[in-house]
């Protein structure tokens, strides 16, 4: 009898098993071989959507998913996002590129989110010929990669030296500290543009100190920046870190301005800094206080849509893109020839997007103006 | 500046001997290393944290709180993931993996619960500070430094004196032995795991408290620390796990200060190498048997 009974379970299971992969088959397989005109764009994103700078990810998926509504609305293009999570990892990055790119069967990739994660994935995707367009990859070499590589991030060596030569002029810096994170190709990149720009510009740096992304303790780095009192202190790492930083710095006395990358671009650097982000400065292709009908446009879209949410600039960058891509795919009149799609993009002149005018130069580095911001009451305010 | 840096470096070493001790404890009587430990220290701090944001309570009432969720999860982890491999007789790796099961099973669950985000606590706790000589501390050090040597000192002489630390002693000795004694071995490791884990709840809200940031994946780095701290002082050596995290955390703070921050970890990590060439059994390890 008891024997009976185990046949009878074991039947069940390995019969409910079968009916549960087969629907599986069934619902997915067609899907990736649509490749008739007029179907449906598939593009995929890698992006950082689990980890310590998931708030990237989520503010790059965030203005994806309006722009892809909105062009789907249009017409013109039909996209299809596919989502892919990196961890902020460049394992994970290659392995998402592979994913996509082989099951996924995409046209373009958006994404990675970090600089580390495009050097890992970036020649993946150039070696399979897909076009792959980092939104937020602002190392030096990015598009170098291969000629299917673009970045429409202002890139840490156009940007950063803006911030920092506002910063000499408006407060007279004569000597700094530098701090960055050593574990980090992005942050070692931005580190290397800090200290040209204020070699060039005869300013003396007294200190250099280096921690290690997801590092939690800058005490001992931050006491002796602050023995050596500098005028300002430059900081190049992700906003979580840099949040950090800047509490510890400024819970031990030292009041002086912050200049720092990309990483200082998000609104989660103010929420877990507080009070103490106020003085920090930074360059962005992106703010939402222009008075720009197409800026303000995109903000009140994105506000009704993600709970009155201002988007930042990782948000602003990837609505970008996906119009970019959507123009492309448009002018190629075909929604899988990658070719096309790829000599559409590199094609980008006169773009307006609503981090201003932008174009492709003959390297795939855009060309585009930054604004320099700081922080003040808790607030991204232009610095003049 | 040099007190300042030795200030630092102590309220930093002393987090790692936090956590150093719950290895410690459970690495004495139970043999194994519980890999799942750096993970209990983090859902500590989550505790700890969402009792002061959300309930607005004392901190030491959070800690407390923090404490009791942890030693419960410990006490959860004993009976589901090590108990039913002690009845067994299995290889002694067979307890190590079960444990990084329910590490990776607890930082996902943690991630699906809480986020990804960093959290920090609300600042006025951690902001209050105070000026003594050339040493600017703030509470929260104090509290750490405090809570750190108090209850190592506390651990030590229970440990020695109390029937229940005897009975642990025995334990640790040699299980077996320990049964025909009369000791009911089950009883006191589930209580020596409740107390580790307890212990690493509380660490977890110290840390979070210091650093300003709590994270579901805080565990693992702080883990390896208390890792290298458990092996620098000696296996199951209450002191040497508390000046093992001392060491450790003055070594990197010291780099740091005057050396350059880069090697911080090299040179800290260079020195517990030196230091297990010439004490391979580590600063307070007997070569053979008798722990604690």
């Amino acid at each position: 009898m008891k024997k009976g009974l185990t046949k009878w379970f074991t039947g069940m299971v390995i019969g409910a098993l079968l009916l549960t992969t087969a629907g599986c088959g069934g619902g997915s397989a067609p899907a990736a071989n649509s490749d008739s005109k007029g179907g449906t764009a598939k593009i995929g994103v890698i992006a950082y959507m689990t980890g310590g700078g998931a708030a990237y990810g989520q503010a790059i998926k965030e203005g994806l998913d309006l722009a892809m509504d909105e062009v789907n609305a249009q017409g013109k293009v039909k996209i299809e996002l596919v989502y892919a999570d990196s961890r902020g990892e460049k394992t994970e990055a290659i392995n998402a590129a592979n994913k996509l790119i082989n099951k996924d069967n995409v046209v373009g990739i958006i994404g990675p989110t970090l600089s580390g994660e495009m050097f890992a994935a970036g020649p993946i995707a150039n070696q399979a010929g897909i076009p792959i367009m980092g939104t937020s990859t602002t190392a030096e070499g990015i598009p170098a990669l291969g000629d299917f590589v673009f970045r429409n991030a202002l890139p840490e060596f156009l940007a950063v030296p803006q911030a920092v030569e506002k910063a000499i002029s408006t407060y007279n810096l004569k000597k700094v500290a530098v701090m960055y994170s050593n574990n980090n190709d992005w942050a070692v990149s931005g580190y290397k543009t800090i200290e040209s720009t204020l070699k060039k510009n005869g300013v003396q740096i007294i200190a250099t100190e280096t921690f290690a992304d997801k590092d939690t303790d800058y005490s001992a780095q931050l006491t002796k920046i602050a023995s050596l009192k500098p005028d300002a202190v430059m900081v190049s790492s992700l906003y979580q870190e840099a949040a950090l930083v800047l509490k510890k710095a400024r819970e031990i006395g030292i009041t002086v301005p912050f200049v720092g990358t990309n990483g200082f671009n998000s609104p989660e650097l103010i929420k877990i800094a507080g009070k103490a982000a106020d003085g920090a400065i930074v360059a962005s292709p992106w703010f939402p206080g222009k008075q720009d009908e197409k800026v303000q446009k995109f903000i009140g879209d994105y506000k009704a849509k993600y709970n009155n949410k201002v988007p930042d600039q990782f948000a602003a960058q990837s609505y970008d893109a996906l119009y970019m891509f959507a123009s492309a795919l448009e002018k190629a009149g075909s929604t899988t020839d990658r070719q096309k799609l790829r000599d559409n993009l590199a094609s980008v002149k006169d773009f307006q997007g609503v981090t201003g005018k932008f174009a492709f130069d003959d390297k795939r580095e855009p060309v585009m103006d930054a604004t320099v911001l700081i922080v003040k009451d808790g607030q991204f305010t232009e610095l003049k | 500046m040099f007190w300042q840096q030795l200030v630092n470096g102590l309220t930093l070493g002393s987090t790692y001997s936090l956590v150093a001790l719950g290895y410690t404890l459970i690495m004495g009587v139970l043999n194994i290393i519980n890999m799942a430990h750096g993970e209990i220290f983090m859902i500590g701090a989550f505790v700890g944290l969402y009792l002061v944001t959300y309930l607005k309570v004392n901190i030491f009432v959070a800690m407390a709180g923090a404490m009791v969720a942890s030693a419960l999860l410990g006490c959860l982890m004993e009976v589901l993931a090590l108990r039913p491999l002690r009845r067994k007789a299995v290889s002694h790796l067979a307890p190590l993996i079960s444990t990084i099961g329910v590490s990776i099973f607890l930082e996902s669950l943690a991630l699906n619960i809480f986020g990804p985000q960093s959290q920090a606590f609300p600042t006025e706790l951690a902001t209050v500070q105070m000026q003594l000589g050339p040493i600017r501390i703030t509470l929260v050090q104090i509290v750490i430094l405090g809570i750190s040597f108090g209850l190592m000192f506390v651990l030590r002489f229970w440990l020695a004196k109390t029937r229940v630390g005897k009975a642990i002693r025995t334990t640790a000795e040699n299980i077996e032995t320990a049964n025909l004694l009369g000791i009911n071995t089950n009883k006191i490791i589930f209580l020596t795991v409740a107390l580790a884990s307890g212990l690493g709840g509380i660490a977890g809200v110290l840390v979070g408290l210091s650093f300003n940031a709590v994270e579901p994946t805080m565990g693992l780095s702080m883990g390896l620390k208390g890792l290298a701290v458990l092996i620098l002082g000696g296996m199951g050596n209450i002191t040497g796990a508390m000046l093992g995290g001392l060491i450790l955390g003055i070594a990197e703070v010291f780099t740091v200060a005057y050396g350059a921050s880069s090697y911080r970890d090299a040179v800290a990590f260079g020195m517990i190498i030196l230091i297990l060439f010439i004490r391979p059994q580590g600063l307070f390890g007997k070569r053979q048997g008798g722990r604690f």
